[in-house]
Formats: structure tokens, C-alpha cells, sequence
């Protein structure tokens, strides 16, 4: 069966979106969600409701992860297989951090680009496949093979 | 530089040498206290208070606390404290002695820093924690502290036009500084090319333009400047400030180990970033210009956030670091020598020691002992750090 990794962090299906909360008071957005108590510090709001946050946003910075990083890490492959990470401000005015769609490295990003939310499998337990938010980047210029590139 | 009521007196410093020395990190405490009480000439029966920098990264061998310290050098009945602040740690617990000498409270104090640390990435903890960013940014996004790292350098790269072979450089820059520094644990030449050779960890960043962990211990002994005075210090290096400001919400810049920033739709971005605030609030107690400064120990945990500590600290503008680095400036014998240390390039993180390390660096400066490395005249400096959950911290020293 195929899962999120995590639950309530995003949506799936044809137009995946990451799920934060607003603030009833000040409208501030949060993702990760808040709730409790608004961290705006001119808010003493209370209430939250959900939030689809937008699927588009602008790359702020990237990068890779060329060496598996350690547990609590899960593998997605034995080798491994180095993937890309980038850090995407959205119109809501915060940045969110992710991986890079599968097949997509450092080459293929620019900070200021545009990127847009996919949603793709992190790791295979034995329960199915559990997936994650990725960032996929538009108007990319050349595509590369990120195995290939780090094969030290 | 003159005196001011809210100073207190750095009347001696010691350190452990950096390493891999494989001992407890009460052994490496022990040590730096001594040799900062030898330093200082103080009897350790006149120090009445002891505050120890203390670590939250478990599953290795040893908790620290400030009365660990304190019973390792004997139990003399002196006050306790422990700080913890992630990298910030050792101002941290400078600061509180400080507060503690300036309110009459205590008049001799020991801070001591130490740490043991394990090999490879920090990891987090072991166990499931689904609310704790430090474990969800390895489960979900297998996001080490190097791939921070490498965010802020490609920004560099991207809108200033920074190069792998100006990153480079740095290492380069504070590898020749180290290389006379009894204390640091890496003492040899590099070059670019042996850099740009090194396997790429997290691009743009190679493996030696990132910090390596090590074990290492510093301590300070502070006093009020009446005791100063009374032993015998007439001129000593003086604390002039101590930072340890949090972030001003929206804090907009992707923190590690957060998984986002806040949202500045609402309330805008802020004048200045967290990084900014830390190096301004020391220059604005201590009334002191960054047109002032000297000499500066900032936190390279990777060569290119050596470069984004010059201009966090206003020791030029914005998009201009590479411009003193290639010009030398920030060289030994440059106009602002940064990390004549070598910096934690070489060195190595030892976290709850690294803050009150870049302080005995700064106290050898300014006194003039800095033996192979000194940076000539130098009157002030100041040190700048930043780590985990809000914490940084800034110490400006003057003589």
C-alpha cells in the first residue's frame, strides 16, 4: 500500500500540495503546522485551519547529498544513490525545504527558477511504498544523470 | 581602548589541544581550567563560581554539566552553573559569568567547555521522534548538517558570483594561519587544487571546505575588574560585550535543522537577519564600530560561511567578502585578519568548547602572544558564532 512517510504533511493525487496552517487571527501561514498558539509575536491567535500552500514556488538554494546520510535515514536504494535537495520560497512567503524529483540534480537548478511540487516514493518498507514531497525544477536547462556524476 | 562599569577582566585563558584523543571530556576540562588558572595565577580555592558549557548530543560518552567540572578539580564550595546554547554555548555560560560578576554576585569565575565527540555526520538521536525537526530532516529529507552548508555557499555562487576556487581559498588562507598554533588539531599547508581534489560531500562544498569534529576543551577565567586590579592586572583584556540574541520573528533564512522559515507575508522581512542581530547587539553594547574591529574569530564550519561572517559582522558590505579574500585583507598581515586560529578549519568543532575557544584566541591576540600568528597592534576583536535553535552568540574583547 502506498503511504506518506509522514501523515498530514501534504496531499496527494494529480495536483499535490504541502498542507501548513493559518492563523484565524493574523492570517500567518506555518509549515511545518502550528497549532496551539500563533508565533507571530504581535498574535496571541489560538486558532488554526488547514492550508493547501502553493504547488509553486522559487528556488532559494540547492544543493545534493552526495554521501548517504546516517539513519534515521532510510536508503531508498542498495547502493546508494546520491539525490538533490532544494530550499523553495512560496508566495506565502516561506521557504520549504525538500528533495529534487528523481532524475534531477544540481545541474538542472538555478536559485530564482521556478520549481513545483511533485509527490514521489522516499523508501519501500514492508508495508509499500512511502512517499514524500519533492520539488521538481521548471524551465530547467540541461538534464544530467546524478548518479553518474558522484560516483566517488 | 577605556574602561567601562559594565566590563569585566579576562585574567586567564588555557586550552586542551584539539584532536582525536580518544579520553573522557572531563580529562580535556581538567586541563584547560588548569592551564587558565596557571595563566591567570589564580589559586583555584578563589574561583566561586563554575559554570561548564554543556552538550545535548547523546549517545557517546559523558553528559556535561558545569559540577562535573567542579568536582573533577575538587569540590571548593563554589557556585554552579551550566549552559546550554549549541554552538553558542561557550559565550552562553561567559555571559552568565559575566552577569554574575557585574551584579557584585561573584568576583572569580570558571567556564569551562569540553567535548568528546563521535566520527562521521552528526546524527541525531536514536529513536522515533515524529515533533522533532532535528530527526525529521534525516528521516524525511536525509538533510546532514553539510547540505546546510551547501545551501548558503551555492547562494553565494548564484548572486555573487563566489567560485568553488574562492571557497578554496579560504581553507587555504586558515590552514597557513593554523599552521603555528600548538592548539589546533589540523597544522599543515593546503592548496586549491588539493581542495577542488577532495571528493565533493555536498555541491558546491568538497570535503575540506567542511569542518571535521573534534575533541578539544578551552576555559576563561573572568573577574571583576577590582580583583584584576587588586592581582596585580592594570591594563588586562577586558570583556566589553556579549551577545546571545535570538532571532527576530519572520526569521526568513532557512535555519538547520529546520525543515522551513517563517512566513513574512504578514509582518514583512526584518530590517536585519538573525546573523546580522548577533554581531550588531555586541557592537551596540560594547559601543563599538565594526570600523573598530582588528581581528575576528568567526565560526567557518565551512569555508563559505567565513565568508558570509564578514559581512554579517559589517566588516563589509553585502556581496563583498570575496573581494577582501582575494585582495588578502583578510589574511595575516591584511587589513582584517579573519580566523588567525586557523579557525575550525583547523581545529574541528568541538561544540561546547568552540565558542570560548575563538575567546582565548582573541585574548592571546590582544595581548600580544599570539606566537607565529599575531595579528600586529591589534587592540579589539570579536567573535561571532551561530548554532542549533535559535542560538548564536557574539563576544567583542577589547585592551
Amino acid at each position: 500500500m502506498t503511504a506518506p512517510a509522514i501523515e498530514g504533511w501534504f496531499t496527494t493525487g494529480a495536483d499535490p500540495a504541502l498542507l501548513g496552517t493559518r492563523c484565524t487571527t493574523c492570517t500567518t501561514v506555518f509549515f511545518p503546522k502550528a497549532d496551539g498558539f500563533c508565533r507571530n509575536p504581535a498574535c496571541a491567535g489560538e486558532t488554526f485551519e488547514e492550508v493547501a500552500l502553493s504547488r509553486r514556488g522559487v528556488v532559494w538554494s540547492y544543493t545534493d547529498a552526495q554521501y548517504q546520510p546516517p539513519p534515521p535515514y532510510i536508503p531508498a536504494s542498495d547502493p546508494y544513490e546520491p539525490f538533490a535537495l532544494a530550499a523553495v520560497e512560496l508566495p506565502e512567503g516561506l521557504v520549504v525545504l525538500g528533495q529534487v524529483a528523481r532524475g534531477y540534480g544540481v545541474a538542472d537548478l538555478r536559485v530564482g527558477q521556478e520549481a513545483e511540487l511533485v509527490v514521489e516514493t522516499l523508501y519501500t518498507d514492508e508495508s509499500g511504498d512511502r512517499t514524500i514531497w519533492r520539488w521538481l525544477p521548471l524551465t530547467s536547462g540541461h538534464l544530467t544523470e546524478l548518479g553518474e556524476e558522484a560516483d566517488q | 581602548m577605556t574602561g567601562s562599569s559594565n566590563d569585566v577582566a579576562v585574567a586567564g585563558v588555557g586550552m586542551h589541544p584539539w584532536g582525536k584523543w580518544g579520553r573522557s571530556f572531563v580529562t580535556y576540562g581538567v586541563h584547560a581550567a588548569r592551564a587558565a588558572l596557571a595563566d591567570a595565577d589564580i589559586p583555584w580555592s578563589d574561583v566561586d563560581l563554575v559554570v561548564g558549557g554543556e552538550t545535548v548530543r547523546n549517545g557517546y560518552g559523558g553528559y556535561v554539566a558545569g559540577a562535573t567540572f567542579a568536582q573533577a578539580l575538587g569540590w571548593n564550595g563554589a557556585r554552579v552553573a551550566t549552559s546550554y546554547a549549541a554552538c553558542a554555548t561557550g559565550a552562553q555560560a561567559l555571559d552568565t559569568a559575566r552577569a554574575r560578576i557585574l551584579a557584585g554576585m561573584c568576583e572569580v569565575a570558571l567556564v569551562v567547555g569540553a567535548d568528546t565527540t563521535p566520527k562521521g555526520f552528526l546524527a541525531p538521536n536514536a529513536g522515533e521522534r515524529w515533533d522533532d525537526p532535528d530527526w525529521l530532516r534525516f528521516r524525511l529529507l536525509g538533510m546532514t548538517n553539510p547540505a546546510y552548508f551547501a545551501l548558503y555557499a551555492r547562494r553565494r555562487m548564484d548572486l555573487f558570483g563566489a567560485t568553488q576556487a574562492d571557497f578554496a581559498q579560504v581553507k587555504v588562507k586558515n590552514a597557513r594561519h593554523g599552521l603555528h598554533n600548538p592548539y589546533a588539531r589540523y597544522r599543515k599547508e593546503v592548496s586549491v587544487e588539493d581542495v577542488l581534489a577532495s571528493a565533493v560531500v555536498s555541491d558546491p562544498l568538497h570535503l575540506l571546505d567542511i569542518c571535521a569534529t573534534s575533541d578539544g576543551a578551552a576555559a576563561v577565567v573572568l573577574t571583576s575588574v577590582d580583583y584584576a586590579r587588586r592581582h596585580g592586572l592594570d591594563s588586562p583584556v577586558r570583556v566589553k560585550a556579549v551577545s546571545t540574541v535570538t532571532p527576530t520573528f519572520p526569521h526568513t533564512v532557512l535555519d538547520m535543522p529546520n525543515l522551513s522559515t517563517d512566513s513574512s507575508a504578514v509582518t514583512g522581512v526584518p530590517e536585519r537577519t538573525f546573523k546580522e542581530s548577533i554581531g550588531r547587539a555586541a557592537y551596540e553594547e560594547a559601543g563599538i564600530g565594526p570600523e573598530d574591529v582588528d581581528v575576528a574569530e568567526v565560526y567557518d564550519l565551512s569555508t563559505a560561511l567565513e565568508l558570509d561572517w564578514i559581512e554579517d559582522l559589517a566588516l563589509c558590505g553585502r556581496g563583498e567578502a570575496e573581494v577582501l579574500l582575494r585582495a588578502g585583507d583578510t589574511t595575516l598581515g591584511g587589513r582584517i585578519p579573519v580566523n588567525p586560529s586557523g579557525g575550525l578549519a583547523c581545529f574541528g568543532e568541538a561544540v561546547p568548547a568552540q565558542a570560548l575557544a575563538q575567546v582565548c584566541e582573541l585574548t592571546w591576540q590582544l595581548r600580544g602572544r599570539a606566537e607565529g600568528r599575531q595579528v600586529e597592534g591589534a587592540r579589539v576583536g570579536i567573535t561571532a558564532n551561530q548554532g542549533l535553535f535559535g542560538h548564536g552568540s557574539s563576544v567583542l574583547l577589547a585592551v
